[in-house]
């Protein structure tokens, strides 16, 4: 005998493969179309994440605005001054820049603001520029008394070029409006929105007093050959000594590049997770597809077909349209990654170009058509199983696919592929894990649910309904039914918005708590010593209580049981936190500790005795950080003077509330004559009074500053309201491939329902019953999707709420039913549309046409 | 004479529903080549599951078939279909054409298989031999029942079988289209020198064949020659 069937050429198999698809490559292509959307969820974003790349490491040097930056907390005198001007010597150009939160007062309409105040001096930025209208501003408000404006302000108060804004005492014409500056995002301008001023008028403004919290930039523009990362390297010692940051282009450009890789990283595992949804909805469609196949395979294997060849006939199919599929979704991906840098415009400090990029599009492609082929393999593995005997009747010796020890084969390969490809995005086994722990979990837990309310809709089946709510519902567990798969791809689409709108609730909510009745909403800080009295005074004359008054000295922690930051930098073995030496701490000092903490461990003694050692009180968490215990013995340097003192009590710290609340406590009679400012906190009824107030302490006293809830709410809101857009965004994309896994489904089964509408029709039964039929089948089908997703949504965000946000859970019922609504409605929509074809044409041509 | 199927002691027992249900006991006969044979019987008698054993479609729980020399029992399914391929033909009581592929494509399908080459113009004269030439690009919804079952007939034919298959070949047809069917395979059959074996309820049909097996609850209940001059 001939091994004939080796002889056989690959290229009757393609081409038996392009026969057998003739009446089928439309419904094909339909199967594909579930992964077109994760496909082009994933190559838009590859293409965004290789524009982004490219795009910092061509404006990198914009984002540092220098060669090199130096940062540091305070002023630098000495070794650390003779360090800039070492490194000055290197530069052609060198600038300054100051910088701290402050209140200004809009002149024209009174309106005040928390900014962050930039005073710089000649020269920066030696990189790009600042960009203001108009467009001279940038330059040359540098010359006069001028400063420039961040445009969120400028919009918020109705401000324009020219008119005036008052920083401490002085008056500042606005010289124009900021756009954008090096290294800013629209983020970070809306949390911290900037005034520049030119560094020569800072002194006059009164702001930079001692004890203001004041940051120090210094920007040096190398002479060429000079190497900004050499330059450190080689004073890095120095640097640690004087507790100096920095940043060079390449740092900036790595650090700039590695955090955007993350985002990238998340917003790809996103995408893949919408894919892998099409893909679960592209095997149940192969499988139904291949179920209609069987007779036609088990003709071949009649004729002589080898199992292998029938196979291989249907896996080229599934290539082909895998290969077509993938194809479109990279065009659409290209397409919508146009749309991208206008979404992340506000995250990213650089402008973002939208070039085609043709290696995303390549590892589009290949995922796709590697996936699609990956996950049809299951249904296609049991073609082999075929047997011949199918021609003469129904073979009743099919072998189940969990006995199958290739099904199980191809199950291990898809969880291998899972795992290898978040392990490439998330670099890490852990994170790894738990992202495909979270990815089954999730898919399980949709898949449980599903079955649960099917299984209760069959056991509590309503007979006593009338005959068309029965045929709808019952059509939920029609043999070759899709539900399961449709609950899960809906299901999880409307799981991700229901949790984006319940954690956003939760947010606001978190924040909101804190402005109950009683509780300060206003915080006033940066009070001197000298202007308390007056301060208060001020705001009791406003009608306005002062609920706090909190003095705040600024300490550093030098050493723990005498070992200093030196000493740890020695000798790698000793267990103490180097990051907590030398780093620096706001304290306070009182008798009795306020209504929001309270001591875990230890004893809280409120006054000291002269004489004695003070014994200090940490926060809790804190101490475990810097690794203490009660009775350990800390050295403090509070501007020069060192105290020693030993840790007397661990406290526990609700941090929810506007409130201050400090890691480290003094009693009584230790730091008290610590140069410190001071806090107050008051509670204003209203907007009206709130900006009376703010006017009022800007005027008198121009050096505090005030947090005001209302701003931080709304701030709050806005960025929520940015992030929460990306998030629908890409949750969108799951939403969709939902609706195509429910397009693709519901054209499937229209072959199955064909007959059965013909015969109903046949019986008697109208347009409009049939209708009725299919509306009803596919509004039960919205509700149990999106139930069963709301279902998972109220589960997550109920632990969130619980462990991790601890904010009593109070779901917005109204909301979440209106998005069930929404999905309701949608999926009866996407149903009625493509089952219309069953109606509107006679029964039989249809029959002809279709079957 | 040559024989080309030998039947021994075979049974057929199926499992089901974890209880076992036999279907064919102690099934003994010899065809020789060349020669026809029917296999009748009441519904459920085990003809259809004889004839599925005999060609090689299923495996048979006990007893042995050989086949062209063959045993089939030792082989497993692919090879079973190489089997199939080289020397068996089928025509059934469906036709069982590929919907997807046209008549002409049909034709070829053993052809190509087998990875013959000519097999466009083989399978051309078939057609014609059939009657069929001129509706080679119809795919068989657009062709009567009569014609699908010549074109059925005409791949049956296509890879010259030593033996056919042929489970009530007339069982879907009106009387006319019948003996239209029954005339163009018993002349093909004659023409190519092949064994006919075939499964039927019409005892006219059976009459036609030299051999005649009668089945009943899984077992032969009679053997007879009924045509002497008959091959």
């Amino acid at each position: 005998m001939q091994p004939l069937q080796n002889k056989i050429a690959m290229d009757w198999i393609i081409r038996m493969a392009w026969r057998d698809s003739r009446r089928s490559r439309s419904r094909l292509l339909l199967f594909i179309s579930s992964i077109i959307i994760g496909i082009a969820a994933l190559v838009a974003i590859y293409s965004f994440g290789h524009n982004l790349q490219r795009d910092i490491d061509n404006q990198a040097a914009t984002l540092v605005g220098a060669d090199l930056v130096l940062h540091s907390n305070r002023e630098l005198t000495g070794e650390a001054r003779q360090l800039i001007d070492s490194i000055r010597g290197l530069s052609q150009g060198f600038s300054e820049e100051q910088s701290f939160a402050s209140m200004v007062l809009f002149t024209s309409n009174g309106g005040t603001r928390l900014v962050q105040v930039r005073a710089l001096s000649e020269g920066f930025p030696y990189y790009g520029q600042l960009e203001t209208i108009p467009e001279t501003a940038g330059t040359s408000f540098r010359n006069f008394r001028q400063a420039l404006v961040d445009k969120t302000l400028m919009l918020q108060f109705d401000t324009k070029v020219g008119d005036s804004v008052k920083i401490g005492a002085l008056t500042f014409e606005i010289a124009g409006q900021l756009e954008q500056a090096p290294g800013q995002s629209g983020i970070s301008a809306t949390v911290a929105p900037a005034v520049f001023i030119p560094l020569k008028y800072l002194p006059a403004t009164g702001l930079n007093q001692k004890g203001s919290r004041i940051n120090y930039d210094y920007y040096f523009h190398l002479k060429n050959g000079m190497d900004a990362d050499a330059i450190v390297a080689n004073r890095d010692s120095l640097l640690e000594t004087h507790r100096m940051g920095y940043d060079t282009i390449a740092s900036r450009k790595e650090e700039t590049g590695r955090s955007f890789s993350d985002l990238n990283k998340f917003l790809s595992l996103v995408g893949f997770v919408a894919l892998l949804l099409g893909c679960i909805g592209v095997a149940g469609a192969i499988h139904i597809y291949i179920k209609e196949k069987l007779n036609s395979i088990a003709i071949l294997r009649c004729l002589g077909a080898s199992a292998r060849q029938a196979f291989l006939i249907y896996l080229v199919q599934v290539l082909g349209v895998g290969i077509i599929g993938s194809l479109i979704g990279a065009l659409l991906g290209t397409l919508i990654q146009q749309l991208l840098p206008s979404i992340f415009k506000d995250f990213v400090p650089v402008d973002i170009s939208n070039d085609v990029s043709w290696g995303a599009i390549a590892q589009g492609v290949g995922l796709g058509v590697w996936i699609s082929v990956l996950f049809a393999l299951l249904p296609l593995i049991g073609i082999r199983n075929i047997a011949p005997l199918n021609t003469l009747r129904l073979s009743l010796d099919a072998p189940s696919p969990l006995k199958d020890r290739w099904s199980w084969f191809v199950y291990g390969l898809i969880a291998l592929f899972i795992v290898v490809y978040a392990y490439l995005q998330l670099d890490g086994m852990a994170q790894t894990l738990l992202f495909t722990g979270g990815v089954a979990l999730a898919f399980t837990m949709l898949y449980m649910v599903a079955r649960l309310l099917i299984w209760l809709v069959k056991r509590f089946f309503p007979a006593s309904w009338g005959y068309l709510w029965r045929q709808g519902l019952s059509n939920l567990f029609r043999p070759n039914n899709q539900t399961a798969i449709l609950v899960v791809a809906i299901g999880l689409g409307t799981a991700f918005i229901a949790m984006l709108i319940l954690v956003q609730g939760m947010l606001i909510s978190r924040v909101a708590l804190s402005a109950s009745e009683n509780q300060p909403n206003m915080v006033l800080f940066d009070i001197q010593s000298s202007q308390k009295a007056e301060v208060a005074q001020l705001v009791s004359a406003q009608g306005l209580p002062v609920l706090d008054e909190v003095p705040i000295v600024t300490v550093q922690l030098e050493a723990i049981n005498g070992i200093t930051a030196d000493d740890a930098r020695k000798d790698s073995t000793i267990q103490v936190s180097r990051r907590a030496l030398g780093g620096e701490l706001r304290a306070t000092y009182r008798a009795v500790l306020s209504d929001s903490e309270k001591i875990t461990a230890g004893e809280w003694a409120g006054t000291a005795a002269p004489g004695d050692t003070a014994r200090v009180s940490l926060e809790e968490d804190y101490a475990r950080r810097i690794r203490v215990n009660i009775g350990d013995k800390l050295l403090f340097n509070v501007q020069g003077v060192r105290i020693p003192a030993i840790v007397g009590s661990f406290r526990e710290v609700d941090w929810n509330r506007v409130q201050t609340n400090f890691r480290l406590i003094f009693p009584v009679g230790v730091i008290d004559n610590a140069p410190q400012f001071h806090v107050l906190m008051t509670r204003v009824p209203n907007e009206v009074e709130s900006a009376r107030m703010q006017q009022a302490m800007v005027r008198q006293f121009p050096n505090v500053s005030i947090i005001d809830l209302g701003l931080i709410l709304s701030v709050l809101d806005e960025i929520l309201e940015k992030i929460g857009f990306v998030i629908r965004f890409m949750g969108g994309f799951s939403i969709l491939t939902g609706f195509v896994v429910l397009i693709a489904s519901v054209m499937i089964s229209k072959y199955q329902r064909i007959k059965e509408s013909v015969l109903l029709r046949t019986m008697g039964a109208s347009k409009r019953q049939i209708l009725i039929i299919t509306g009803l089948e596919y509004f039960f089908l919205g509700m149990i999707a999106s139930l069963t997703g709301v279902f998972l949504a109220l589960g997550a965000s109920w632990a969130l709420a619980v462990f991790s946000f601890e904010v009593p859970f109070a779901p917005d019922i109204i909301t979440i039913l209106l998005l069930m609504l929404t999905v309701t409605v949608l999926t009866v929509f996407v149903g009625l549309v493509n089952s219309r074809a069953i109606t509107l044409r006679p029964p039989l041509e249809i029959l002809r046409k279709e079957v | 004479m040559t024989i080309i199927l030998s039947i021994k002691n075979v049974g057929k027992t199926y499992q089901s529903g974890g209880k076992s249900l036999t279907v064919l006991q102690h099934i003994n006969f010899e065809v020789e080549a060349g020669s026809t044979l029917s296999i009748v019987g009441p519904s459920g008698s085990g003809k259809t599951t004889l004839l599925g054993l005999c060609a090689g479609l299923d495996r048979a729980s006990t007893g042995s078939i050989v086949l062209n020399g063959i045993p089939l029992d030792d082989l497993n399914e692919d090879e079973r279909a190489r089997v199939r391929n080289q020397h068996v033909g089928f025509v059934f009581q469906n036709f069982q054409l590929l919907p997807t592929l046209t008549a002409l494509e049909n034709v070829m399908v053993p052809l190509e298989l087998r990875g013959q080459r000519n097999s466009r113009t083989t399978a051309l004269e078939l057609l014609d031999r059939v009657g069929l030439a001129n509706r080679g690009h119809h795919y068989p919804l657009q062709l009567s029942g009569g014609e699908q079952q010549r074109i059925s007939i005409a791949r049956a034919f296509s890879n010259s079988p030593k033996i056919l298959f042929a489970d009530e070949p007339t069982g879907n047809l009106d009387a006319d289209t019948s003996e239209t069917i029954e005339h163009l395979l018993f002349n093909l059959n004659k023409e190519m020198g092949t064994t006919l074996i075939l499964v039927t309820h019409d005892l006219d049909l059976a009459s036609r064949t030299r051999r005649v097996i009668r089945m009943k609850g899984g077992a032969v209940v009679s053997d007879t020659v009924v045509q002497d001059n008959a091959l």
